[in-house]
């Protein structure tokens, strides 16, 4: 593991057996992640981009297999686990979720238990993690609303899930994530189920608090928009491969994978030409269950080179700037 | 909380009203009475009862006059005395035949009702959490096997399988040399030999039905995001499943608690019958058959009332419980 780096995922692959044959959800994924980063992950839904992030908590589905690969992550004290070498319930893993790791949902409106109030299941955590009395977790507890923005902390602890707002419950879900001060925050499609303006005042709110606590971040979402606005370092995945991994300005200025390009046409721009169709890619994703051969995004790419791209699959390529493609266009 | 408990005691005076009604009618809508039963029964054994005799007999216990006067006089006797009449069958009061039977019938009611819990709930938070597992196919088939053999068939077999085997005296809740001996530790000793048959015949049958309805809320609690939640909050797999799931999947189980109530008392009377049981349920039946119309009638105002009492209970268990429907 690079010393730099706090959590590594190299080469991962999950796969379903399953009545109708076997499916390859993740495929030799590889990227990283730095100390204070924002790294975030776009891809259509099925890319395989909830799956990778399940990984790092060792949660996947019962029925998921891994074939291939090792998540590896750092704690604050230097020490490095091999996650995929722990069992998934092993004393080691469950002192990283939740306290080392965060992990923030998308769905506030059934992410939080119905039956306990806010403050009881923030209380939760803080039970694990630290050695708090009742009265420090209380305490800690409200200031975790107050950072978070909510109104009337002391209140807030007692209320129950059903009676606050999606933005509320997403808010109290993050104080939730971040009550143990983890140095890695996970975000699966946080705002997906939100409103656009309350999309907007949690992203900000993450932002602050990221830059505020200083945690690296993993933010997924199939939202270009918000990964213009939140990363520092894009992964774009298309079933099950993440086929190029850039800053966002190369990203968005240099893209390397004709993925990576199609996507960004297919944004619509408010400066764009007039009077145009918008862009689209060519197709529709494949079956799992009978990925393409070769390159998976040949069936669907403009620039396909007919008999290599089709029978090959392309090796990562790696750019300056830490910028890497898995494509056989930068291959010699 | 104190209004909407109050609001519910007042509402269940009126229901009390109509069902006293409906009972007293429903009991008294078969051609014939209690006179009736009672000539064919002795005209059964030989003896025969003239016209006037049988007129004389039902002018005695009010059988003659309207049904809406015999009505009130017994409801009368009810509310001002507290006394539930006489049974026309035991020549009894009616009070004392009830409160006889309902020390025994409540203990083995709620024995019956802790061992179907005690049952249900562990296998099927089991069953949910390793499905499809080996152990799992297992309670499936066990399961449908209980639900299936019918309670009182259970209860053959396991008298006889009791008596051929292991030499017990079965049937009944006391050997012979017991049943009007006073209290001792010997009696005690002896009702406990006794009670396990029936208390393993009542549980298993609710046991079955309830386990694969646990098994099913959870499957699908055990589903729910949060869940997910519970388990990147880096608790253990023991800690998620009984702090979360379990809870929101006993809602059910609350809200059905206060059906048990009346059920303590009617239990399982074919069960009850096979078994020789001391208890209220064959009591009840036997009242029906005779048209023992003040038994029948204060045993139903009885059952009435630990309708209403258990629904009311259940109600408030489930306020307290689940905070969705306290503040809806």
């Amino acid at each position: 593991m690079q010393d730099e780096t706090i959590l590594e995922i190299n080469d991962l692959n999950i796969c379903f057996e399953m009545r109708e044959g076997t499916v390859n959800a993740v495929n030799g994924v590889t990227f990283s992640v730095k100390p204070g980063e924002v790294l975030g992950i776009v891809g259509e839904s099925g890319s395989g981009k909830s799956l990778s992030a399940r990984s790092i908590m060792n949660l996947l589905p019962r029925n998921a297999t891994v074939t291939n690969g090792s998540v590896k992550f750092r704690k604050n004290d230097g020490e490095v686990v091999d996650i995929l070498a722990e069992k998934r319930e092993s004393r080691k893993m469950r002192e990283l979720r939740g306290g080392h790791i965060g992990m923030i949902f998308q769905e506030p409106m059934t992410a939080l238990s119905p039956v306990h109030s806010i403050g009881k299941q923030i209380m939760t955590t803080l039970n694990l993690h630290t050695d708090l009395s009742k009265k420090a977790q209380v305490e800690r507890a409200a200031d975790l609303l107050a950072m978070v923005q909510m109104p009337k902390p002391m209140e807030m602890l007692k209320k129950y899930p059903h009676q606050l707002s999606g933005g509320m419950r997403q808010r109290a879900m993050i104080a939730m994530a971040l009550s143990c001060n983890p140095s890695l925050l996970l975000a699966d499609e946080p705002t997906t189920a939100l409103d656009v303006t309350t999309e907007a005042q949690i992203l900000d709110l993450i932002m602050s608090l990221q830059d505020e606590l200083n945690m690296a971040v993993i933010f997924i979402t199939h939202n270009f928009g918000v990964v213009a606005e939140i990363a520092d370092r894009v992964s774009v995945m298309y079933l099950g491969n993440a086929v190029e991994t850039a800053s966002v300005d190369d990203i968005f200025y240099h893209p390397k994978h004709p993925y990576t390009r199609a996507l960004l046409q297919s944004i619509p721009r408010l400066d764009g030409q007039k009077r145009r169709r918008l862009q689209t890619i060519e197709g529709m994703v494949p079956d799992p269950f009978n990925l393409p051969t070769g390159c998976v995004f040949h069936t669907r790419c403009a620039e396909k080179m007919a008999g290599k791209c089709t029978s090959q699959i392309p090796e990562l390529t790696h750019f300056e700037n830490d910028q890497m493609a898995r494509c056989h266009l930068h291959q010699a | 909380m104190a209004g909407y408990i109050a609001h519910r005691l007042l509402w269940s005076i009126p229901t009390l009203i109509v069902i006293t009604i409906a009972t007293f009618v429903i009991i008294q809508l078969p051609p014939g009475d209690y006179v009736t039963a009672y000539i064919a029964e002795l005209v059964e054994t030989g003896e025969v009862i003239d016209a006037e005799t049988a007129a004389h007999i039902r002018h005695e216990f009010g059988l003659d006059r309207p049904m809406y006067e015999q009505f009130l006089t017994w409801i009368g006797g009810i509310l001002l005395h507290g006394d539930f009449g006489l049974s026309l069958d035991w020549k009894l009061p009616v009070s004392e035949l009830i409160w006889d039977r309902i020390g025994l019938t409540l203990m083995i009611s709620v024995l019956s009702l802790l061992m179907t819990w005690a049952i249900a709930i562990p296998i099927g938070v089991y069953s949910a959490t390793r499905q499809y597992s080996f152990f799992d196919h297992l309670f499936t088939v066990l399961g449908f096997l209980g639900r299936g053999i019918p309670d009182f068939l259970l209860a053959l077999v396991l008298m006889w399988m009791g008596f051929l085997y292991f030499n017990f005296h079965v049937g009944g809740l006391f050997s012979p040399e017991f049943e009007n001996a006073p209290w001792s530790i010997a009696k005690f000793v002896d009702l406990l030999s006794h009670l396990w048959v029936p208390v393993l015949v009542l549980s298993t049958g609710g046991a079955a039905g309830l386990l694969r309805i646990m098994r099913a809320n959870m499957l699908e609690e055990l589903g729910k995001p949060y869940v997910e939640t519970a388990y990147a909050q880096g608790l253990s797999e023991r800690q998620v499943v009984w702090r979360y799931p379990v809870r929101v999947a006993l809602n059910p189980f609350i809200s059905t608690v206060g059906w048990a109530l009346p059920a303590l008392i009617s239990g399982d009377v074919i069960t009850a019958v096979v078994l020789n049981l001391p208890t209220t349920g064959p009591l009840l039946l036997r009242s029906l058959q005779n048209q023992d119309m003040y038994l029948a009638g204060g045993f139903i105002l009885i059952l009435s009332v630990f309708t209403i009492i258990g629904t009311l209970l259940s109600d408030i268990l489930l306020v307290l419980t689940d905070p969705r429907i306290r503040h809806s």
